[in-house]
């Protein structure tokens, strides 16, 4: 199914298997997602797509199966599981800035505290992100000060700020108002434009079309059908997929 | 007339409070300082320090300071010859600040748990997202955040300790109520009117410290 590769894989997803008590949350989920390609998961509400997401840096641990990360299995906890996190980014639906901290200071203070960069490095290259996403003229804020759309692309700063290896987003704008989604969706267009490797959980069908490489189409948490955007949406294969098309197209 | 012209009288009530300000200084430091270690534990994510933290709060939160506060000085100084000063006031003294300081981190520990659950999942997972340990989660972004909303409580909880402190009274220490005990004793004929000063300088005291931990709560509470 995979058509367009880049490079070796940097995440694999093996027989993933997870449960919330009795709910089974993904079923053998099993996936490949190789350096510098996007790919945008969808699928109805409950179909495990933010928990496959969320596993990945094992933010959700799971119950069976592997994950490898890079070459390496996903640590299971500590020091090891805390450098896995540090190289991969995460973008959350409600954003998640530290409500206590600048919209500068959430920016440098991965950077400083757990890549040990020296202050004035880490600020100098957190303004010249910000300046990048648009906000650097509201770095002396604090988060409860800006809107969501702004807020989403500090989230995005600051999850680079780290260098990472790939970037994780959480249905990114599925907590904006209308007007803000572009912003968010533009900014995260550039990035998969630079070849930064990407996992997107959304609901933005138009953003699936023209910035990812595959569509992954996960149902009752399983990895249904993947193809790359054009093939998906002309020709859907499950009858799940085709339904799920018919219901969010029509509008 | 005697009651507050004798200038013993005014020397046994200055000491006495003395001794309460004392106490209540020491022992909110101590509360302060184990109850934020024991509420880490009981968020942490590893088993035994949860217990260790549950059953820390269960035992002394249940247990009432008297019982607490007499085995400091029954059980850990005359029994078990832990002295924490030479001079007998001191370490008095002291085992009451122990006494205090162990039960009051129980209350102290809920205060800041409770105070913990207000700061949204996310916040941490973020944290976590960026590769900060459990240690940094909790130091530079929950417990930052859990305490604004933890101030008002703690204020409730330190004006109890300040009240509670007469309790060490029954090893000995002259806080006090064993002041106003002797007072009492001396002076029989004005026993309403030794109450009233007693209770009203607890009140001048605990009042204003209410309405400062009300004033701060509000200054320093989470915009979001």
């Amino acid at each position: 199914m995979t058509s367009v590769a880049e490079g070796e894989p940097l995440i694999v997803l093996d027989r993933v298997n997870k449960h919330y008590g009795p709910l089974h949350v993904l079923r053998d989920v099993s996936l490949s997602i190789d350096r510098g390609e996007v790919v945008v998961v969808i699928g109805p509400s409950g179909s495990g797509k933010s928990t496959l997401c969320r596993s990945i840096n094992r933010l959700e641990p799971i119950n069976g199966g592997t994950i490898t990360f890079d070459g390496q299995p996903l640590p299971a906890e500590g020091k090891a599981l805390a450098r896995l996190r540090s190289d991969v980014g995460m973008v959350f639906q409600s954003f998640n800035l530290f409500a206590h901290k600048t919209i500068l200071e959430n920016v440098t203070l991965g950077p400083v505290k757990v890549r040990k960069r020296k202050p004035a490095e880490a600020k100098e290259r957190a303004m010249a992100l910000l300046d990048r996403v648009g906000i650097a003229n509201q770095a002396d804020k604090y988060p409860a000060m800006l809107s969501g759309g702004q807020q989403q692309r500090v989230a995005i700063a600051r999850a680079l700020a780290m260098d990472p290896k790939a970037m994780l987003f959480d249905e990114p704008t599925s907590a904006l108002d209308p007007e803000m989604v572009g912003e968010v969706l533009d900014v995260m267009t550039s990035l998969a434009a630079e070849g930064m490797t990407m996992v997107v959980v959304t609901h933005e069908m138009g953003f699936a079309r023209h910035a990812a490489k595959r569509v992954v189409f996960m149902a009752d948490g399983q990895l249904v059908e993947q193809a790359p955007p054009a093939e998906f949406f002309a020709n859907p294969q499950s009858d799940r997929a085709k339904d799920f098309l018919s219901k969010i197209l029509t509008h | 007339m005697d009651l507050l012209s004798d200038p013993d009288n005014l020397d046994l009530y200055l000491t006495g409070f003395s001794w309460i300000l004392r106490l209540t200084g020491a022992g909110a430091l101590g509360a302060l300082v184990l109850g934020v270690i024991l509420a880490g534990f009981r968020v942490s994510p590893i088993p035994v320090l949860r217990g260790f933290g549950a059953a820390w709060v269960n035992t002394f939160r249940n247990t009432p300071l008297t019982l607490i506060v007499f085995f400091c000085y029954f059980g850990l100084y005359s029994t078990l010859g832990l002295e924490l000063s030479e001079e007998i006031d001191l370490n008095n003294f002291w085992l009451g600040v122990v006494g205090l300081a162990v039960y009051t981190s129980s209350f102290v520990c809920e205060a800041i748990r409770s105070g913990i659950n207000t700061v949204s999942a996310g916040q941490s997972e973020a944290a976590r997202a960026l590769g900060l340990s459990f240690f940094q989660v909790l130091r530079m972004i929950v417990l930052p955040q859990a305490a604004r909303a933890v101030i008002a409580p703690l204020g409730s909880v330190f004006i109890a300790l300040a009240k509670n402190a007469t309790i060490v009274g029954t090893i000995g220490l002259a806080e006090s109520s064993n002041a106003m005990k002797t007072l009492i004793n001396d002076n029989g004929s004005q026993v309403i009117l030794i109450f009233v000063i007693f209770a009203g300088t607890f009140a001048a005291f605990l009042i204003p410290t209410g309405y400062l931990f009300g004033w701060l709560a509000n200054r320093l509470a989470v915009k979001r």
